[in-house]
């Protein structure tokens, strides 16, 4: 039988959903059935019918100025319970580590003097601020929502690509993927058991008001939004409204006494969390950058006195700073004494001596990072690069080798995806989402998928054009808990039918007739 | 002239209120329901579907197995049952025609559209899933309470549609927290319950998140300000019925009334308790007044059959 699968050509990675070509891996085996019967029509029909859904509902993003439909594969990727208990441990073991890492940098210092983690590398990071040096989160978390960057290699290994701790971005579309295919594709649920993802806001809630300041018996916890203008305002307005709470912009909020208000319509009313999401730089300009209009002046200082927390907290970037990144894996051996369970890619670090000399001379064959970028940009593809670009770059790194690392190539995993023409190996990553409320990290099921909808692209950003696929985590056995029989269950197992009142169906059958025949 | 109406009139103008905010409810719960059903890996289709059953009062398909195509197919696309949206919408339809005088045109063509555009949607979803029809649904009774809310005089008519939807909405919340109290076992959870009354986001803004979930009883009947919560619901009938009739002794107006003060003045620490008594009695206060309504306002004659003299 001709399907859509019939075509596809596995690339030189290791593919999500076969194993070789025809042979399916267990877990996709019901997806491939429900896919099977459908041509490529079908899937496109749908496929525009998710577009126009997230156009109306607002999901979109900024592509070259146009207001674009957050891209969705119809394709889900699927994580077995095995891999998901792998890729949730060791997400929630590295930001165990990092939390451990900031308290110490702005704390005693133990592993720089312990010799784990050279001093340059703080004191040279632009994250480092002398001003969260005095601010104590109150229930010890700084890292309140981690986004890890995981990737899988040839041999189908996870790795860790990169570790995101300021304002990580993108749960929202976990959220938004997972309703629009049980919405457009609900035939493909019908067969296996995937774990929810809608406990986020509760989680992420509770959360935020367990870091409340000490003392405050009902925080109120707010969202800190740049404005409608902001790639990511929708995530923001998607959140403040899955948790309940306001969605403020700097100039809503104002600071007196080392306290933040918000400014309303019954007067200004106290705020305990903020969970900001604008980056350090613009949060306040009396103390940061003193050009940020969106950021709201004198709430690092009423921070700094306990009054109001920040989430995440001020000055996380020294630990999402890529150069620091080669160093994580010593330090869950030295704060947690654990092995880390997620490898990372092996790197190379330009500043050490001798290290840049072997950078430099394998330009073409690494994948060559700036330490401090975001969205892909700035990242060079050795393999893929043409001579200027590695000219240019061999001279950028040498004369700022702080600034930079260097990666082995990973031929990311690939999974099938709707492009023209069928259904094509793209190459794709993984985002899961860490929440820590200080008692416990707890890991949201599955994570964001991004895929390069380019062939043969490595780089999945959706600001460089890539897409996303719903991330389905299996459920291992069903765990059927019985409800407590309560007072008030009846006896028997089926419920009651309450009796419906009917009224007039408004035609009435006697008259029908004779009105009919009025007519001449 | 605007204050009489003739009682068959306004006896097509309360059902028309009450068939669409039927039809909008339970496009609400079955959409609230089927996804939930979809994102929940430990889901019993079968309980599910029995307890929807239930909450729309249609009795469940015996022994066999209840899935969800048998529940849209009875509780959606039947055309023959007042029950289902279809015949709720087509029964709205049918009875907005027979008052064609009394609604504005506006009104008039978004039921026929509706009615019409029901069964290409209706072939979409067999195709690719319910959820369009549904949507379909709930943005046309929004678009008819919406024209009714603008383009009809604030006089009996109006009341009429606004009393019927009103005891329409008290009925379908009641259903709601009927199922998830008496049979809590197959009930579904309460995040599913807030939902399918169109009510999450209100309440996580009331509550600041969700978390203790008895809470959501205490939203869906006690709040004041949320549109379907029973004690909005039951005020908004009883301002109509205030307008409508004999300011003493009105029938109608004195089971509602009763329940109103009941919720206004229940202390929440004991809704837990009183929820199955509770929920019983405003159901029947709401089926009282409904009858005194029709007693009162459209009382049925009968078709009157004459017999020849002497025959």
């Amino acid at each position: 039988m001709a399907d859509i699968f019939d075509a596809y050509a596995l690339a030189d990675a290791w593919d999500e959903m076969f194993e070789r070509p025809g042979v399916v891996r267990t877990a996709y085996e019901p997806l491939l059935a429900a896919l099977q019967p459908m041509d490529a029509a079908e899937l496109r029909f749908r496929a525009d019918q998710m577009a126009r859904s997230f156009t109306d509902r607002g999901v979109t993003y900024a592509f070259a100025g146009e207001e674009r439909p957050w891209p969705l594969d119809l394709v889900p990727r699927i994580l077995d319970a095995l891999e998901w208990d792998l890729i949730q441990r060791g997400v929630a073991q590295r930001v165990r580590a990092l939390e451990a890492y900031l308290a110490d940098a702005y704390g005693q210092a133990r592993a720089f003097e312990d010799g784990v983690v050279p001093w340059r590398l703080l004191l040279n990071s632009p994250h480092f601020h002398r001003a969260a040096q005095g601010i104590e989160p109150p229930n010890g978390v700084r890292v309140h929502v981690g986004g890890i960057d995981l990737v899988r290699d040839e041999e189908g290994e996870f790795r860790v690509l990169e570790d995101n701790v300021r304002v990580p971005s993108g749960v929202s579309y976990v959220i938004e993927n997972r309703r629009a295919m049980t919405r457009m594709f609900p035939s493909l649920f019908a067969e296996q058991p995937v774990r929810p993802v809608d406990a986020y806001g509760q989680r992420l809630l509770a959360a935020l008001r367990a870091a409340a300041p000490a003392g405050v018996t009902d925080p109120q916890v707010v969202v800190l939004t740049p404005g409608p203008s902001n790639a990511a305002y929708f995530e923001h307005a998607l959140l403040a409204r899955l948790m309940g709470v306001q969605l403020v912009e700097g100039h809503d909020l104002v600071c007196s006494g080392n306290r933040v208000w918000m400014r309303t319509t019954r007067g200004e009313m106290p705020v305990h969390v903020v969970y900001r999401r604008l980056d350090d730089d613009f949060l306040d300009p009396l103390h940061f950058r003193p050009d940020s209009v969106i950021g709201c002046p004198g709430i690092l200082s009423a921070a700094q006195a306990g009054n109001v927390t920040l989430a995440n907290a001020v000055g996380n970037g020294i630990a999402d700073d890529k150069l620091l990144y080669t160093y994580v894996p010593d330090l869950i051996r030295y704060y947690l004494s654990e092995e880390p369970i997620l490898p990372n890619v092996e790197s190379y670090r330009p500043d050490e001596p001798g290290q840049l000399e072997a950078v430099l001379d394998q330009l073409d064959k690494l994948v060559v990072k700036p330490v401090d970028g975001a969205g892909g940009q700035g990242i060079v593809i050795g393999p893929h690069a043409d001579r200027p670009t590695l000219d240019r770059l061999r001279k950028e790194v040498a004369a700022d080798p702080r600034g930079w690392i260097a990666q082995r190539p990973v031929a990311l995993s690939t999974s099938p995806t709707l492009a023209t023409g069928g259904v094509s190996p793209r190459h794709i990553d993984l985002r899961p989402f860490a929440v820590n409320d200080g008692n416990d990290v707890w890991v949201l099921p599955g994570g964001l998928t991004r895929v390069a909808l380019q062939e043969g692209n490595l780089i999945v950003n959706s600001s460089q054009g890539g897409g996303s696929k719903d991330t389905w985590v299996l459920a291992q056995a069903p765990e059927i808990t019985d409800p407590e029989p309560s007072a008030a269950t009846y006896e028997s197992g089926t419920p009651e039918v309450a009796p419906r009142q009917l009224g007039p169906s408004g035609h009435r059958a006697a008259l029908n007739g004779e009105q009919e025949g009025q007519q001449q | 002239m605007n204050d009489i109406i003739l009682s068959r009139i306004a006896e097509a103008l309360t059902w028309t209120g009450r068939y669409v905010e039927r039809a909008d409810a339970t496009a609400r719960i079955l959409d609230a329901y089927l996804h939930r059903l979809l994102e929940d890996p430990w889901r019993d289709e079968d309980a599910a579907c029995r307890s929807l059953y239930a909450i729309l009062g249609l009795n469940a398909p015996g022994d066999q197995h209840c899935d969800m195509q048998q529940v849209l197919d009875s509780l959606a696309f039947d055309a023959r049952s007042t029950g289902s949206i279809e015949g709720a919408l087509g029964a709205a339809r049918l009875n907005a025609r027979s008052a064609r005088e009394a609604v504005s045109s506006e009104m008039w063509e978004c039921l026929n559209s509706t009615w019409h555009a029901l069964g290409e949607q209706r072939t979409a979803a067999r195709r690719t899933g319910p959820y369009a029809y549904l949507a379909l649904v709930r943005r046309r009774a929004a678009l008819f309470f919406g024209l009714t809310d603008s383009t009809m005089s604030r006089d009996d008519s109006w009341r009429f549609v606004v009393l019927g939807r009103s005891l329409e909405r008290v009925d379908m919340t009641v259903r709601l927290l009927s199922v998830r109290v008496l049979d809590a076992a197959h009930a579904p959870d309460w995040p599913t319950l807030l939902s399918a009354s169109g009510a999450d986001e209100a309440f996580a803004r009331v509550y600041g998140g969700f978390g203790d979930t008895s809470r959501v009883a205490e939203f869906l009947l006690l709040d004041r300000d949320f549109p379907r919560s029973a004690l909005h619901a039951l005020t908004t009938a009883e301002e109509c019925l205030a307008a409508l009739g004999n300011p003493r002794h009105d029938a109608a107006r004195q089971p509602i009334g009763r329940m109103r003060t009941r919720l206004e003045y229940l202390e929440s620490g004991t809704l837990e308790e009183a929820l199955p008594r509770l929920l019983g009695d405003l159901q029947k206060a709401c089926m009282a007044s409904a009858e005194a309504v029709a007693e009162r306002f459209f009382p049925y004659q009968g078709a009157i059959e004459w017999a020849q003299e002497g025959a």
